[in-house]
């Protein structure tokens, strides 16, 4: 675009026209703000008004649009101009709703909306029109990463949407856990007995579908490129290496169960009596394939009674063993109890929980396992004696509050849960990978700066957020399915796998039109890093939280702009401001900063700047502005990306320049964080931290720069925030800062 | 009579003291559905002087603590309000359930002695079924000297005045200490009464 030329748009409408002097606003875009073209609108989103944006853009050339109306985040569709770069200033939301129409906050109501008019035209100057990002890839091949019930799930869904899906299995036949279980836990009504597994039927569809390539013995030599554009290198156990160009991969590696060996107490190991849930499975599928009962494994004895300990290794505060719920085990002891009460309902079988948890449907196949005669003893197994062809169960009863145990059982089955196969924890030291007994193998073999597989959320979990995107990990076109990404049963899994098919199917549709993914879905703009300003100082490559910057052989940033989601944590990290975004950067923010009017020292009117994360904070200040919730009319809030986006230059400018405080709002940090790009906002806390030194430099007082966690139901709560820190700057006193800038 | 039945049983069923219970006591069969939730034990309104709530009972049963249980005076304290009917989520006849254990304890002679409970159900059983009619006389005499004959001499004084206007007002009669009331039909009540236990007996497996 070679002639930039600017219009603004002051809208009357909502009551804007009458709360504020729209023709001074006006004024300010033409004088102060150099806008070529300046309209005034009674109502600006109705078809008459955004069809003279329209023919503005059209006739008059027009490339740069901005519009003082609502909030940024009201009227999405109507003011869209694709072809033109916008900035929105607030004036409905931030400025006449949010403060009390009364005389006396007329003239303070007035020199906000003016100020956000300046901060617009500021911003809308620095602004491009995102070109979109020109290496982008266009391979729609699915790499389905396990032939589990998940993976195979993933396969078939990807194929029936139409999409072509190469399948690795590490083992010589798909299936998975699932193909190695008797029956399942039933997914139908009336939920009330085992149901066949269906895997069968499940391969021969795989074996079937045109569009599925499965490798088997496979494993990933290397998993290299970015969304639209991945190289999968496929290491068949023969030796030979397939190399395959897909689009987005979905990772249901599965899990392990927990290995029973580390629950010496219950006797696993001491006696073949003692087995855990898998070796029940097997214990059934061999009993049916000879057409017998299912027998004592140390003496092919009759089996008579059978005790199932549940939480066995899981659920554990000790930090022995697994600290979390499979979730799945409870459903799979009712139903290998019945695989004894159904062939031979003489046989005892108990079941002994601290709590019963059947997800699903799971309640109706517990009653059904009650009417069927399973015992079910509410009790904490302490241990397992083996004593010749039986052993002895000793168990606290949590009910009667007792010590009891059941002296002769033939067989005891340990549910002992899932270990989830997620490769390499990136996250660990080098001195800390070397503590570790057995390594784990990496499933990806990615040949990302920042590690082979993907990053862990908990427990060694391969998920960055499972309520606010599940399926979504830390590397962009990566899905996790399945038990690799929370335990889980096969229902679940089965709709976790579908669920990440459609990701990785979006993945490699948004990546073919250069639009990043979630959250900032459509987003065409990408990071431009200026590489002769670089101190090849690598804070961008080890802070972004995607994995989306490489280093080259000189130690200089490579950009992967499929990976990247638009945070713009790496343009924070930056202390040289050489990343930037065509239409966010280290300018287009700091010329907003610049752009507000500061009164002086004496005037009483001190300048708040808030620097709000645009998914958290500034949607609740705009809730807050919907209920009429006032707050400080010194405040002037700019939205960001993501809190960890935010340079610490635009601190020193703000302060610098004359303003008496800086409230940054991001989301809440930490182990259960909520910031949508995982690490953004805790990065900003940590760079804040370190600002002290700066402050104290300029002879100014720490409580002028503020860090707080919101969340976007703080509607109340953010209106407090201001009011309680404006009283915080009041008693500090105004910034002698002020008349330097 | 009541040993035998007791010993028969212990035969049978040896440990297993579930099965016992789902065999032979009115609505047994549902101890097994429990979910131990405990909202039984919460809604009762004698939860606190009970030695063992329904709860308990249950899992009491399942772990085939057979003394322990019938020879509980839990049973024997519910007062039928049936709020644990209707609170329990998986529907348990939890009142039912209570008399049938209660009925079965009785019959084998395990239920408490001196259960107050227990000794005015026998006495009013006893009383109602000889003539059809309840002798309230007898009845609430039986009740006072339950604990010999001071306690009940003392009972009845402290009473005496409601006695005297109940004898005012005609309600109560001193000629029925000799021969009380009866129904038109006394032999065909115990008929009646002779083939329900027979029904019951055959029902329950209970010779005798």
């Amino acid at each position: 675009m070679s002639e930039m030329k600017t219009a603004a748009y002051i809208c009357k409408g909502c009551g804007i026209g009458e709360r504020v002097n729209a023709t001074q606003m006006v004024n300010i875009a033409t004088k102060e703000g150099k806008m070529s073209l300046v309209r005034e609108h009674e109502f600006l989103c109705n078809e008459a008004g955004v069809q003279t944006i329209r023919d503005d853009i059209e006739k008059e050339a027009v490339t740069h649009v901005m519009i003082a109306a609502c909030s940024r985040r009201a009227k999405t569709e109507a003011f869209q101009f694709p072809s033109a770069a916008v900035a929105r200033a607030n004036i409905r939301e931030g400025v006449i709703w949010s403060q009390p129409d009364t005389p006396e906050a007329k003239e303070t109501t007035q020199e906000m909306a003016d100020d956000y008019v300046r901060m617009g035209c500021a911003e809308l100057k620095k602004m491009k029109l995102p070109a979109g990002n020109a290496s982008t890839g266009h391979n729609k091949q699915i790499l389905v990463v396990g032939g589990g019930i998940s993976g195979m799930t993933a396969a078939l869904e990807a194929a029936n949407t139409g999409y072509d899906v190469v399948l690795v299995e590490k083992e010589n036949q798909l299936g998975g856990w699932t193909g190695k279980l008797w029956k399942r836990v039933p997914d139908r009504e009336p939920y009330k007995d085992p149901a066949d597994t269906g895997i069968g039927a499940m391969i021969a569809a795989i074996e079937a579908e045109p569009r599925i390539k499965v490798y088997l013995n496979a494993v990933l030599a290397k998993t290299s490129g970015s969304p639209g554009q991945f190289s999968a290198e496929i290491l068949i156990e023969s030796g030979s290496c397939n190399t395959e160009a897909v689009g987005a991969i979905v990772q249901a590696s599965g899990f392990t169960p927990y290995d029973a060996n580390q629950l010496p107490e219950f006797a696993y190991g001491k006696t073949p009596n003692v087995v855990d849930q898998a070796g029940l499975e097997k214990l059934a599928v061999d009993a049916a394939a000879s057409g017998t009962a299912i027998k004592r494994p140390s003496d092919g004895g009759e089996v008579k009674t059978v005790a199932f300990v549940q939480c066995a290794g899981q659920r554990d505060d000790s930090g022995k063993h697994l600290p979390y719920c499979s979730g799945f085990c409870c459903n799979t002891s009712i139903k290998q109890a019945m695989y004894f009460k159904d062939a031979n309902p003489g046989v005892d079988t108990v079941v002994i929980y601290t709590d019963l948890r059947t997800p699903g449907n799971g309640e109706d196949f517990y009653r059904s396992a009650q009417s069927k005669g399973v015992i079910f003893t509410k009790g904490k197994v302490t241990a397992v004696a083996a004593n010749g062809n039986t052993c002895k169960v000793s168990f606290h009863d949590l009910i009667l509050d007792e010590d009891s145990e059941i002296p002769e059982v033939d067989l005891v089955v340990l549910a002992t849960g899932q270990v989830p196969n997620s490769g390499v924890n990136i996250d660990l030291t080098e001195e800390e990978q070397d503590k570790i007994e057995v390594k784990p193998i990496s499933i990806l073999n990615l040949d990302y700066r920042q590690g082979k597989d993907l990053p862990h959320l908990k427990n060694g979990f391969a998920d960055s957020h499972f309520i606010c995107f599940p399926y979504e990990t830390r590397r962009t076109g990566i899905y996790t399915a399945g038990p690799v990404r929370r335990p889980m049963d096969i229902a679940q899994a089965l709709e976790d796998a579908t669920g990440a098919t459609l990701k990785a199917i979006q993945a490699t549709e948004n990546a073919e039109l250069g639009r990043a993914a979630h959250p900032r879905s459509g987003d065409l703009s990408y990071p431009i890093v200026r590489l002769e300003g670089c101190t090849q100082c690598k804070r961008c490559t080890v802070e972004c939280p995607f994995g989306a910057i490489d280093e080259d052989e000189k130690r200089y940033p490579v950009f992967n702009e499929s990976r990247c989601r638009r945070c713009g944590t790496c343009m924070g990290a930056c202390p040289v401001r050489v990343i930037s975004f065509e239409n966010y950067s280290v300018d287009s923010v700091g010329a907003q900063i610049k752009a507000v009017d500061i009164p002086d020292e004496f005037s009483e009117k001190p300048r708040i700047l808030v620097l709000a994360c645009e998914n958290d904070a500034y949607p609740a200040l705009d809730m807050a502005g919907m209920q009429r919730t006032p707050y400080s009319a010194f405040v002037r809030v700019i939205p960001v990306r993501c809190l960890g986006s935010v340079n610490t230059s635009w601190i020193t400018d703000a302060l610098n320049g004359g303003y008496d405080g800086v409230m940054l709002m991001g989301c809440k940090h930490g182990d259960d964080y909520q910031c949508h790009f995982v690490k953004g906002s805790e990065l900003a806390a940590y760079r804040m931290s370190k600002i002290d030194d700066t402050l104290k430099q300029m002879a100014l007082e720490t409580e002028r720069v503020a860090t707080y966690e919101v969340a976007i139901t703080d509607i109340k709560r953010v209106p407090q925030l201001i009011e309680d820190y404006a009283k915080v700057i009041e008693k500090i006193g105004m910034s002698p800062m002020k008349g330097f800038a | 009579m009541s040993e035998a039945l007791n010993q028969q049983a212990l035969a049978s069923y040896r440990n297993n003291f579930l099965r016992e219970v789902e065999e032979k006591v009115e609505e047994g069969e549902w101890v097994k559905m429990c979910m131990q939730c405990g909202v039984c034990a919460g809604s009762c309104p004698f939860g606190p002087h009970w030695e063992h709530s329904p709860q308990k009972i249950f899992m009491m049963i399942r772990a085939g603590k057979r003394e322990e249980v019938l020879q509980s005076d839990s049973m024997w304290m519910c007062t039928s309000c049936y709020n644990c009917v209707v609170r329990c989520p998986r529907q348990l006849p939890i009142t039912q359930i209570m008399h049938g254990l209660a009925s079965y304890a009785h019959r084998l002679g395990l239920a408490p002695k001196e259960q107050p409970t227990r000794h005015f159900s026998a006495l009013f059983w006893n009383n109602c079924t000889q003539t059809g009619r309840v002798n309230e006389l007898k009845l609430t005499l039986g009740l006072y000297f339950k604990d010999g004959l001071v306690s009940g001499i003392k009972k009845a004084w402290a009473l005496r005045n409601i006695g005297l206007s109940m004898l005012l007002a005609k309600r109560l009669n001193p000629f029925e200490i000799l021969k009380g009331h009866e129904c038109q039909d006394k032999a065909g009540i115990q008929r009646m009464l002779k083939k329900a236990h027979e029904i019951e007996a055959r029902h329950r497996g209970l010779n005798g």
